[in-house]
């Protein structure tokens, strides 16, 4: 990619991270520009959904050092949600069930808070059903499914799904994905990366946390980078994803990791 | 109590002031009445006394209240709009301070059922109150029952014949005014619903202004063979009032009722609510929603007996609690011997939304049959972080995030009830309620976590 002369989306710089007495990312740099694709891999207690938590902005981590910037500001100087009507979107390993919130006008709601924080008008009501209703469709989502509570009842498979319909309707820059792919059988994978090919383009970028490379088979990576001990050991292309596949993850860590853990 | 035994004189005296009206039957009802009150006295949390165990009524004891049946009337139909849920389509009967105000109600004209003052149908209707009056609404351990039913004199009386619907919504508007001084009334409630008949009942407590007023109602409610009743009582009244509610309900064969309890209003509140199944194939469905702030006190008492076989209940109940108010949940489910096939499940839920908050609840169940499905559950929690972490994810500030939960916790009770015109009125009173004291709230709560760089 030629865009490393211009300046980065997200730039992360030695970040280092602790929940408790546990330190969980320990000087992780990652630079992440419009138009690229990032998988971060790595084996269970890396440190793969910290990082997606701590720049979507989950509380209970301690940032011990470092520095992250988005769109050149401080990252952290943002509350949670001034991040996501800012353009950063986490697509979340579990999602959350919202009992009597209704899906569709949870989504309504949302897409109202991004467009008044960009001087936008609210969304006319059939506008937004209308274009719901596309977006679902493409996505093979039941639309009964958002006249329910948000994720209440869902299975697996329609949590995942509901995440990448609510990128799509939301439309951010930066789309965090944190292990997308667990618990999704090969049809339902097949739809949520179709989801995120779509969403793909010049100018957004995705950060893809993954355990395993199958994801990887339908959403090309331009970078992978893989994650141990918190600290990105390697970075390399989708070859690097391959290699991973046939070797597993014991042959980067560093000698005296290996023999401490 | 001294202080007790002095308010309970004032209210001897009260009595000994009331003009005799009605049918002897009813005078000698009254009599008997104010004189269990005397031996009963108000209840206290002495040990054993289950009941009242975690709800103190010695600020209503000790309290000094004028009985003014009707007075003073300062009340326009506009004030009502503006303080009751209203709807025109509605047959409202309007009662200020225990007295029916006809000027206020809307004009009924059903000649097959009667909805009417329960003063008017004394004298029209003698017979079929009697046989229905005080009858499922005992004072004899009760002492607010006793007071109620010693200055019974008006309140709303609800008939519907055999085979017959009441086709619009009843409304039953209560309200309590303070003159000079704080006033006590004696709201009644007979609704009889007769074989294979239906209606639907709005029973609703209101008050004018900051009143200081003490509202003792009592309502009966009796569902005969086949018949459907869908019931709803809502505590509106002032934070500073005080209200002791009995609703008692029999039930025959076949027959449903379903009912809907929000309290919001009171500095205490006490919804006391008895449901008897006295026939194979009766069921009972009870929902509720409790919203307290400040230094609320509002107590739910549920007791719903399974007299006989094939029986069926369930019972929802939730409270959203802030400030440093407290809730009280206590629910009893008796399955009585040979009420075999009951099915019942009873549940109470609390949001607690303040650390200073407290919630006591507390389902229990006795069954003394062999062949039944029980179960009961209760939980208080917090709003749930993650939930609100996800919220904010999608760009909701905290504020927004935190009313959705809130409303989606009250939407579970508040989608059971049907007649849309009162759904989004209580959906809207629930949130105003939490709003009512949201300054002190907040100043109580912590800050939103927020995540620093070295």
């Amino acid at each position: 990619m030629s865009n490393n002369h211009t300046k980065p989306l997200l730039e992360v710089r030695n970040l280092h991270v602790s929940v408790g007495d546990n330190k969980i990312l320990e000087g992780l740099s990652l630079s992440v520009h419009l138009g690229e694709v990032h998988a971060i891999m790595g084996p269970n207690g890396s440190g793969k959904s910290t990082l997606t938590n701590v720049l979507a902005g989950r509380p209970g981590y301690a940032i011990t050092a470092g520095e992250v910037t988005y769109e050149g500001v401080n990252l952290f100087g943002l509350l949670s949600d001034e991040r996501a009507r800012r353009g950063i979107f986490l697509a979340f390993q579990y999602p959350v069930e919202l009992p009597g919130i209704r899906n569709r006008e949870f989504l309504r709601t949302a897409v109202d808070a991004v467009r008044e924080h960009r001087g936008e008008k609210k969304i006319a009501i059939r506008d937004f059903n209308k274009m719901l209703e596309e977006k679902a469709k493409a996505m093979d989502f039941d639309p009964d499914l958002m006249k329910r509570s948000v994720n209440e009842g869902f299975s697996g498979g329609e949590k995942k799904r509901n995440e990448i319909l609510q990128l799509s309707v939301l439309d951010p820059k930066l789309a965090l994905l944190d292990e997308t792919d667990s618990g999704l059988d090969i049809d339902a994978l097949k739809i949520v990366s179709a989801g995120v090919n779509q969403f793909r383009g010049p100018d957004k970028a995705v950060v893809l946390v993954t355990h395993y490379q199958r994801i990887l088979n339908y959403i090309t990576p331009d970078y992978v980078h893989v994650l141990i001990d918190g600290r990105i050991v390697r970075s390399g292309t989708r070859d690097l994803a391959l290699e991973l596949e046939s070797q597993g993850y014991e042959w980067l860590r560093e000698p005296a990791e290996t023999a401490g853990s | 109590m001294t202080q007790a035994i002095a308010s309970h004189d004032r209210y001897l005296a009260d009595f000994k002031n009331l003009s005799p009206e009605g049918p002897s039957w009813l005078q000698r009802l009254r009599a008997s009445a104010i004189d269990r009150f005397q031996e009963l006295g108000f209840p206290t949390a002495r040990r054993g006394n289950e009941p009242w165990k975690y709800t103190n009524v010695g600020p209503i004891a000790e309290r000094e209240f004028a009985y003014a049946l009707g007075g003073p009337a300062r009340v326009n139909v506009d004030d009502l709009r503006a303080i009751a849920p209203w709807d025109d389509s509605w047959d409202t009967l309007v009662f200020v301070n225990g007295r029916h105000a006809p000027a206020l109600s809307s004009r009924l004209e059903a000649p097959r059922q009667r909805v009417s003052s329960l003063a008017s149908a004394l004298e029209s209707d003698a017979d079929l109150i009697e046989g229905h009056l005080a009858q499922h609404a005992s004072f004899e351990d009760d002492a607010f029952i006793a007071l109620n039913t010693a200055f019974l004199h008006d309140g709303a009386f609800v008939y519907v014949p055999d085979g017959h619907s009441i086709p619009a919504t009843v409304h039953l508007l209560y309200v309590s005014t303070d003159g000079a001084a704080p006033s006590v009334s004696y709201p009644r409630t007979l609704i009889v619903a007769g074989a294979n008949s239906r209606a639907t009942v709005i029973e609703s407590y209101v008050s004018v202004g900051s009143a200081r007023s003490f509202t003792n109602a009592v309502t009966e409610i009796v569902v005969e063979d086949g018949a459907q009743v869908q019931h709803h009582r809502l505590l509106l009244e002032s934070v500073e009032s005080f209200h002791i509610g009995n609703t008692r309900v029999y039930l025959e064969k076949d027959s449903s009722f379903s009912s809907v309890s929000f309290a919001a209003g009171a500095a205490i509140g006490r919804n006391d609510f008895r449901v008897l199944l006295d026939a194979p194939g009766a069921s009972c469905s009870l929902n509720g929603l409790y919203v307290t702030t400040g230094t609320q006190h509002i107590d739910n008492n549920m007791n719903i007996d399974h007299a006989k076989p094939h029986t069926t209940s369930r019972l929802y109940y939730k409270g959203i609690l802030d400030g440093k108010s407290k809730a009280v949940f206590g629910g009893l489910v008796l399955v009585r011997p040979g009420a075999d096939k009951t099915d019942s499940y009873q549940q109470d839920k609390n949001l607690v939304l303040s650390d200073e908050a407290e919630v006591d609840s507390k389902p229990s169940l006795e069954i003394y049959a062999d062949d039944v499905k029980c179960g009961h559950g209760a939980t208080a929690g917090a709003v749930a972080e993650d939930a609100i972490f996800y919220m904010r994810s999608r760009g909701l500030d905290e504020e927004t995030a935190n009313n959705l939960l809130i409303q989606g916790f009250a939407s579970e009770i508040l989608d059971t009830i049907q007649i849309e015109p009162l759904r989004v009125d209580l959906e809207r009173r629930a949130m105003a309620a939490l709003l009512r004291h949201s300054d002190v709230a907040r100043a109580g709560r912590q800050p939103a976590p927020t995540e620093g760089s070295p």
